[in-house]
């Protein structure tokens, strides 16, 4: 196995669409280093970018942040701005591993690894959260939500990387929130998750809401009918009752021994609806 | 496999040595440098019997690379006791027997030096969720809180 870090984001994209036998990204390793252990993958390469300009900065831009691909969860933890305007995405980011792992695991690496279950995906995608994507023909920006599209699998191109996620400006009144069920209270895969996002107006009548759920699909899956029942509504008992009917009905989870269909199913259910009461409050509303 | 010559500091000393692009930082630290106070419980991130600082941070020494630490500032259990001054952490262990087997201890030990850092007065919850990543098989976590506690409260001269 080869280590390279490249000098540049041209280089590291040619090195990527050149090499031949299995190539993996070095971000803070929490996944790719437990797979060379376990044996279950074995680079010929690996291409270190956490050097690169940008890669671990959180940038104001455009009332937003953006974030680069290599700062780590602990880092993102520790950012005042982010957290003011995106706590559900910090959260999620948050709930990855111990103290020890969050010193190193990124957003993007999480994102990449493709699970179905990754803890700052869902999030993420109900913030409209946007990939900066880095290849041979330049750079390219992409919903986050059209990043996995399998478990294991990403859209990303031969040669691509993700050197930023942005993360957008939202107006007052709009918070997120996250949460996953988990038998334990640390250090656990999600069984079910749900992530909700939420504009309310000055009334605290929602004005815009995204729900998305995980590790209840081969993908992270935004439910566009759970938005429709929480908008023009004040989170009353009859929206949060469409609400939870939306998302079990998009869930098509596996049945294992982490969590039967029936079980994921109606956890994901619940943690939307205690996730779009938290954001609610969080935006400001009084119900 | 190309053996790869990297320099860092480790406890405050320029340290070189050569490895392979595969070869974990605790595999450096143990079988390299001599260095075996980090322990590998598990190698997979769990258990936090191989934590260390990496520029203040602190992470799992097994899943970082010895290639990554080109640079870098480490901080190992080896470098917590002044000559033969223990720590205020490593003594309060000692005298309230917040160990037995002792394999999780330098772990535990840099963890929880890593946080009074951080939070000098943390509450019991918070040193519990900030040690989740670090298992004892022996003790119980009941001394071990204990003892974060009681070493805390002497470092901020209560
Ligand atoms: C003890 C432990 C507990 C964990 N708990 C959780 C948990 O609770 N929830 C959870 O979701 N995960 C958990 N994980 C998994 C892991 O920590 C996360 O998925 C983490 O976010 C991965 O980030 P990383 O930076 O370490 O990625 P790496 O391991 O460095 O990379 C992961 C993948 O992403 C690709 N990649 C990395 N950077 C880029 C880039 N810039 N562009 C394109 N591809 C890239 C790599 O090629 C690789 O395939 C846990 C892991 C451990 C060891
Ligand atoms: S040996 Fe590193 S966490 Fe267990
Ligand atoms: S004292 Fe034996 S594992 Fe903790």
């Amino acid at each position: 196995m080869r280590y390279v870090k490249p000098d540049s984001f041209e280089n590291a994209a040619q090195l990527l669409f050149d090499s031949t036998g299995i190539t993996r990204i070095l971000a803070g390793g929490t996944d790719v280093l437990v797979q060379m252990k376990a044996e279950m993958v074995e680079p010929d390469l690996l291409i270190d970018l956490k050097h690169l300009s940008g890669m671990r900065e959180i940038t104001h831009e455009n009332g937003g942040f953006r974030i680069g691909a290599a700062v780590s969860g602990a880092e993102l933890g520790e950012h005042a701005g982010v957290n003011a305007l995106w706590p559900g995405v910090v959260e999620g980011m948050e709930l990855i591993g111990s103290t020890q792992v969050q010193g190193r695991a990124t957003m993007v690496g999480n994102l990449c690894n493709g699970s179905p279950a990754a803890d700052s995906v869902p999030a993420m995608v109900t913030a409209g959260a946007i990939a900066r994507i880095h290849g041979p023909d330049g750079a390219r920006d992409i919903p986050v939500y059209e990043v996995p599209t399998g478990p294991g699998k990403t859209s990303l191109a031969r040669g691509e990387f993700i050197t930023s996620i942005y993360l957008p400006a939202r107006p007052e009144n709009a918070s997120d929130a996250y949460l996953r069920f988990i038998p334990r209270t640390e250090m656990d895969i999600a069984v079910s998750s749900a992530a909700v996002s939420l504009e309310l107006d000055s009334k605290g009548i929602c004005t815009e809401a995204k729900v998305a759920i995980g590790a209840v699909a081969p993908t992270v899956r935004l439910v566009d009918d759970a938005s429709a029942a929480l908008i023009g509504t004040s989170l009353d008992d009859d929206a949060i009752t469409k609400l939870v009917a939306a998302v079990e009905a998009a869930c098509s989870p596996i049945d294992d021994k982490r969590g039967t269909i029936a079980f994921r199913t109606k956890t994901a259910g619940v943690l939307a609806k205690r996730a779009a009461k938290i954001a609610y409050a969080r935006a400001g509303g009084t119900s | 496999m190309k053996t790869n010559h990297i320099q860092t500091t480790i406890n405050g000393d320029v340290t070189e040595f050569l490895c392979n692009a595969d070869e974990s930082l605790l595999d450096v630290l143990r079988d390299r440098l001599g260095m075996t106070g980090a322990k590998e419980g598990c190698g997979t991130g769990d258990c936090g019997a191989c934590s260390v600082t990496l520029n203040g941070r602190l992470v799992c020494s097994c899943l970082v690379l010895g290639v990554e630490t080109e640079g870098a500032e480490i901080q190992t259990i080896e470098g917590m006791a002044n000559g033969d001054n223990l720590h205020t952490l490593q003594r309060v262990f000692l005298e309230e027997a917040a160990l037995q087997c002792g394999i999780c201890t330098p772990g535990i030990l840099i963890a929880a030096k890593s946080l009074l850092e951080k939070n000098p007065n943390p509450t019991d919850t918070e040193v519990r969720y900030w040690l989740a990543g670090n298992l004892c098989r022996c003790t119980g976590y009941d001394k071990i809180i204990k003892a974060v506690q009681t070493a805390a409260a002497e470092m901020r001269g209560a």
